[in-house]
């Protein structure tokens, strides 16, 4: 072998062990911030963590129970505006795929996903907060439905793609009607995608903060009232991560240490049930 | 069901036998019924199909209400500053001075300088994955990894950064001596350096994998080695998947708020070094939005979240755009 292969060879193996080391470079952070958060947080986690609602600054103790009431309130109004439109609206994409309006709709579609979400904060300020005069967790939630909608109907679209064009024949040839045909067979055998998709998208609002900001607003006491300002777990974060108070870091760390378990269990088992059922997303 | 009636009912009529469908009927008042509930059927179906149209009508709507609800709140600064308003170099709401010029040079300068910092690495990803190993669990476990940084909320990010990252950069910037601020331009570049690797990662990713082995097989038979085969099929094949990818990424980075915020420093001023604390267009509307008590100072900062609006928009398009002509090739 003369000396110029050798070194072609000697360069191509130098580039793949450049390749790799970069690529395994990569995950680092996302490890040193598990490790951070966990080595930060788990001391500050127990059950009068979790039941007892900020003390004053000064005085040590106190926990996060209204922020994990509130994100849980805040989620779960914005699931059930955003879960109905966004599946109908998959449906309607993927049962027409030529059509002018869904060629229309489908592009909204991709624009709203990438929409900063600083800007889905503004505009639920100018749509919900100041009609009702005032901060609430309703507008928040509004303001999460949009950021989740994306994600809900780009899932629910592909999956039911997917979907062989026998099955719904079948139905049809029985003498279904067409929203049976969606509702009965369609939707259920196109479930897990779907599924999926919802606990996806419920994954990336669980921790926004920005469009919370101007709307939710958040809120040092309990409170289950969605027309009223509320306290959430990122606003908590940001709120007393950035305050110069140790007693409130230590409530941002064991916050920050629920969050991140949250966020990352749901998009974990999300990704179990994609390779259980075999959906491409 | 038809063959049932006829044989027990010898009184058919040819209405029965074309409503056989929804079932067997006897008597001319269930005929009635069995009508009634077809026509109601077929009305159902129609709403139910309208809608559907409805839920497609819904996003347009959506992002048309989202850019005029834009545009009519920025009115009031657009009138009052006119187009100076985005290269004035000087923001002092205190004395009614307005310009954007230091935000849009902190967004353009944090974004370019975290996207040159993870490039490398997020291609480094997509050829690891693509072509050197695409299948075993390794690459598995490299790639759900990778996909868990883009899951991380952006808060956790700046606490993270806030916490470790800017007391290391401030050591760093001490020994090269400069201003040791910690937070700045610098920190917020490299968070979002690891908040963007994801998105180009994957999509490069895939179109790598997108090669044909044909093309691949011929430049190994004419005597390549595997970087050759990378350098001088596999990248001029893919350019423009790459080029989406990094696109995309450069979306994420321009409209990233939260982590931004908390490392940034928070100073209106225009940024001297890359070191000096700074605001992006996102992070002073995320600070000065509820605090903003006169209407031009409002309007002056939803006139930032239009430009950023319609920054991503026009760039998430052309990537978009760009990835659909790769795929249909």
């Amino acid at each position: 072998m003369n000396s110029s292969v050798k070194f072609r060879i000697g360069k191509s193996k130098a580039f793949q062990w450049l390749t790799t080391a970069l690529a395994f470079a990569c995950i680092l952070p996302l490890f040193a911030i598990l490790f951070f958060i966990i080595k930060a947080g788990i001391t500050k986690i127990n059950w009068h963590f979790l039941v007892n609602v900020p003390k004053p600054v000064g005085e040590t103790g106190g926990g996060i129970a209204n922020a994990l009431l509130g994100t849980f309130i805040i989620i779960v109004v914005a699931a059930l505006i955003a879960i109905p439109i966004g599946i109908l609206c998959g449906v309607y994409l993927s049962e027409n795929k030529k059509s002018r309006l869904a060629y229309w709709s489908r592009m909204c579609v991709d624009i709203l996903q990438g929409v900063p979400s600083i800007v889905v904060g503004i505009v639920a300020y100018f749509w919900l907060v100041k009609p009702l005069g005032g901060f609430s967790a309703l507008s928040g939630s509004v303001a999460l439905a949009i950021m989740m909608l994306p994600i809900v109907i780009r899932s629910t679209e592909e999956t039911l793609k997917l979907l062989p064009d026998s099955l719904k024949e079948a139905a049809f040839a029985l003498g279904m009607p067409f929203h049976r045909v969606i509702l009965k067979v369609i939707i259920p055998c196109g479930i897990s995608g779907i599924l999926s998709g919802v606990m996806l998208s419920v994954a990336r609002v669980a921790g926004e903060t920005a469009p919370l900001l101007f709307t939710a607003f958040g809120n040092p006491y309990l409170s289950a009232n969605v027309t009223k300002p509320m306290q959430s777990l990122p606003l908590l974060i940001f709120n007393y991560a950035t305050s110069p108070y140790n007693d409130w870091h230590d409530l941002a760390w064991g916050a920050s240490l629920i969050l991140l378990v949250f966020v990352l269990v749901l998009n974990i088992s999300t990704k179990l049930i994609t390779k259980r059922w075999k959906v491409q997303l | 069901m038809i063959e049932s009636t006829t044989i027990e009912n010898n009184s058919l009529t040819l209405s029965d036998v074309s409503l056989g469908v929804i079932g067997s009927v006897k008597t001319p008042a269930k005929v009635r019924q069995r009508v009634k509930r077809l026509y109601r059927q077929i009305r159902t179906e129609n709403v139910f199909k309208r809608a559907l149209v409805l839920m497609g009508l819904i996003m347009i709507v959506l992002v048309i209400g989202i850019l005029l609800t834009l545009i009519v709140e920025s009115l009031p600064s657009i009138k009052a500053l006119g187009a100076k308003y985005l290269w004035g170099r000087t923001w002092d709401p205190v004395q009614d001075i307005y310009g954007a010029y230091p935000f849009l040079l902190g967004t353009l300068l944090t974004s370019f300088l975290a996207l040159a910092i993870s490039v490398p690495f997020s291609i480094a990803i997509a050829i690891f994955l693509g072509e050197y190993f695409p299948k075993g669990w390794i690459p598995d476990f490299l790639k759900n990894t990778v996909e868990l940084i883009a899951a991380v909320p952006s808060v956790i990010y700046g606490f993270w950064g806030l916490a470790v990252l800017v007391p290391i950069v401030r050591s760093f910037e001490t020994k090269i001596g400069v201003d040791p601020y910690g937070v700045g331009i610098f920190s917020s570049s490299l968070i979002l350096a690891v908040m963007i690797i994801p998105y180009a990662a994957s999509l490069g990713r895939s179109v790598i994998q997108m090669v044909p082995s044909a093309l691949k097989e011929a430049a190994y038979s004419l005597g390549a080695t595997r970087w050759e085969v990378i350098k001088h099929v596999i990248i001029p094949y893919t350019k423009s998947g790459l080029f989406a990818g990094i696109l995309l990424s450069l979306g994420r980075a321009l409209g990233e708020t939260m982590a931004v915020t908390m490392v940034i420093g928070n100073t209106s001023i225009i940024p001297k070094s890359i070191f000096a604390p700074g605001n992006t267009m996102a992070s002073v509307i995320a600070n000065e939005f509820t605090e903003a008590d006169k209407p031009v100072y409002l309007s002056a900062l939803i006139e930032l979240g239009l430009v950023l609006f319609l920054v991503t928009v026009v760039i998430n398009m052309i990537g978009r755009r760009v990835i659909s002509r790769f795929t249909n090739e």
